[in-house]
């Protein structure tokens, strides 16, 4: 009786959770533009979709500019690990309580200000605005995963190689970042997500003509033209999952 | 080991350019008027009614949002924890899977189903239940809340759940306590860490939000982040809205001081 109840409250959960996302799905397929009724099976809003020059140069921008900035604050990320490691435990303090302002502050607050100095500046706002402010709060995501790998690293087999004659370059390509590496490439996944799913930031900073999908979303939900978005978000959720079991299984596999 | 300090230093210019100084920028706007002089009125202006309005709403809203995501998490991260259904990982996984679908699209699909011949009313005339509209009131922006900002609540009362000595539990069992005791004396203050993880990473999007209550509260309902879009986007003050905003950074400030009291080993954290 309890374990049946226990089910219920997982099942209802998971209504909770999927529903929406499944009432998305079946409407994408929808022939009619009704939101309720079903009139027919079609695939028709999936082609006026690909058709979509916006869609489309949004889906480029916003794989582009996560892209991007997940590299860029993959590396910088990186390199602040071993830099702030190197550190006296003070200004490690002070290296990680910065790192720790754009974690825990509200986007909205991140894209203005990032946009007041932008302005203030007088660069006006264009891709690379949206870039550098995506790259600004990625970083923070990477140092988070990597550190704590960093750490536990003996710092032995890096002299070690460096004693056996490796210069070291060599020998951090070759023996510490093996090491780190489930960190880097969690870190780089994180910050890969975090701008994927971002919006807020993207609105206060794109410049006029510029969109990710989901400043194009935003400013298409408010019009009212809406299967293609459904279509648009099947797309995004079938690859989402594709994406996460593979990972989910890959390193599944490793840990066994 | 003095150069090795130096790979540090793409991190603290981007850190200075992408952080400190926008920071300082707010303040600088928010503390001077339009000609560039010293003011209080922008903080100030916080005390007008419509304001004081928006900020007494997203108080309300984000609390209720985050008590009902933690009424409802807390009892799915017991049963996880003690389930057998599989691997644990993956049971997990399967609540986790639609924070990675962009949030406006999940924002969407309750506005799809909130809609007036949606399937929320069909369902809900199905079961014989009168028509209630509640697009555009604030219990479908706490619904899109809510919905929106479970996972964040779900992840870490769960790992901090599945971490848990179960000896300590089993002791207390042996030593007599009833369940109801074992729950509200043992695990309850044992998890608090991600508790308050889990209440912080829903409060403070809740709180400061402004794409959710548009959606979903059609331009009726506005909430302080609401406030603050609109006098950067539509009405262009700035100096209004970098003011307001310093007012909403005080209380993230005091959410970010709660957690830093509770969750000193960052046990509770996400990643």
């Amino acid at each position: 009786m309890r374990k049946g109840l226990k089910g219920i409250y997982i099942g209802l959960v998971l209504l909770f959770l999927y529903l929406p996302i499944g009432t998305l799905m079946v409407l994408s397929f929808n022939e009619g533009r009704s939101m309720a009724a079903w009139t027919g099976f079609s695939l028709h809003w999936y082609e006026e979709m690909f058709k979509s020059r916006m869609i489309v140069d949004a889906l480029y921008n916003t794989f582009m500019i996560a892209i991007t900035a997940a590299v860029v604050a993959t590396i910088i990320g990186l390199l602040a690990c071993i830099g702030i490691q190197a550190m006296s435990n003070r200004s490690k303090n002070i290296m990680l309580g910065l790192n720790n302002i754009p974690l825990l502050n509200a986007d909205i607050v991140i894209g203005i200000s990032l946009m007041l100095t932008f302005l203030m500046f007088g660069i006006s706002l264009k891709y690379e605005t949206v870039l550098f402010s995506h790259i600004t709060f990625c970083i923070p995501y990477v140092i988070l995963s990597i550190l704590p790998k960093y750490r536990q690293l003996s710092s032995s087999t890096y002299e070690a190689a460096l004693d056996l004659g490796a210069s070291k370059p060599y020998a951090f390509f070759k023996v510490m970042l093996p090491d780190l590496m489930p960190g880097v490439v969690s870190g780089f996944l994180l910050a890969f997500t975090m701008s994927v799913d971002d919006f807020v930031v993207t609105h206060f900073t794109r410049g006029a003509g510029i969109n990710t999908i989901s400043t194009l979303i935003y400013s298409q939900v408010k019009v009212g033209v809406r299967p293609t978005l459904y279509a648009l978000s099947t797309v995004i959720f079938v690859l989402v999952l594709i994406i996460l079991v593979t990972a989910n299984i890959i390193s599944n596999r490793k840990n066994r | 080991m003095y150069k090795r300090k130096l790979l540090a230093s793409p991190f603290m210019v981007m850190i200075l350019i992408g952080t400190i100084i926008p920071l300082c920028a707010i303040g600088y706007y928010g503390l001077t008027d339009e000609l560039g002089g010293f003011t209080f009125e922008n903080l100030l202006a916080i005390f007008e009614p419509d304001h004081l309005k928006a900020l007494e709403l997203s108080l309300i809203l984000a609390a209720v949002s985050t008590i009902i995501c933690f009424l409802i998490a807390y009892p799915l991260g017991l049963i996880l924890r003690d389930s057998k259904l599989g691997e644990k990982g993956f049971i997990i996984f399967i609540f986790i899977i639609p924070m990675w679908m962009n949030f406006l699209l999940r924002t969407m699909a309750w506005q799809t189903m909130l809609e007036r011949n949606g399937l929320f009313n069909s369902l809900m005339d199905f079961m014989g239940i009168p028509f209630v509209e509640i697009m555009n009131t604030p219990y479908a922006v706490v619904l899109g809340m809510v919905y929106d900002f479970l996972p964040f609540m779900v992840l870490p009362i769960y790992n901090v759940l599945s971490k848990m000595d179960k000896s300590v539990i089993e002791a207390a069992y042996d030593l007599g306590a009833s369940k109801l005791k074992v729950l509200s004396k043992v695990i309850l203050p044992l998890s608090v860490p991600g508790i308050v993880s889990g209440v912080t990473m829903v409060f403070v999007p809740s709180l400061t939000t402004f794409v959710i209550s548009n959606m979903l509260g059609g331009g009726k309902i506005n909430l302080i982040g609401n406030i603050i879009e609109q006098e950067f986007t539509v009405t262009n003050n700035w100096n209004l809205g970098a003011g307001l905003s310093l007012v909403m950074m005080i209380f993230i400030v005091i959410s970010m001081a709660f957690i830093a009291k509770f969750d000193k080993n960052g046990e509770g954290g996400l990643l």
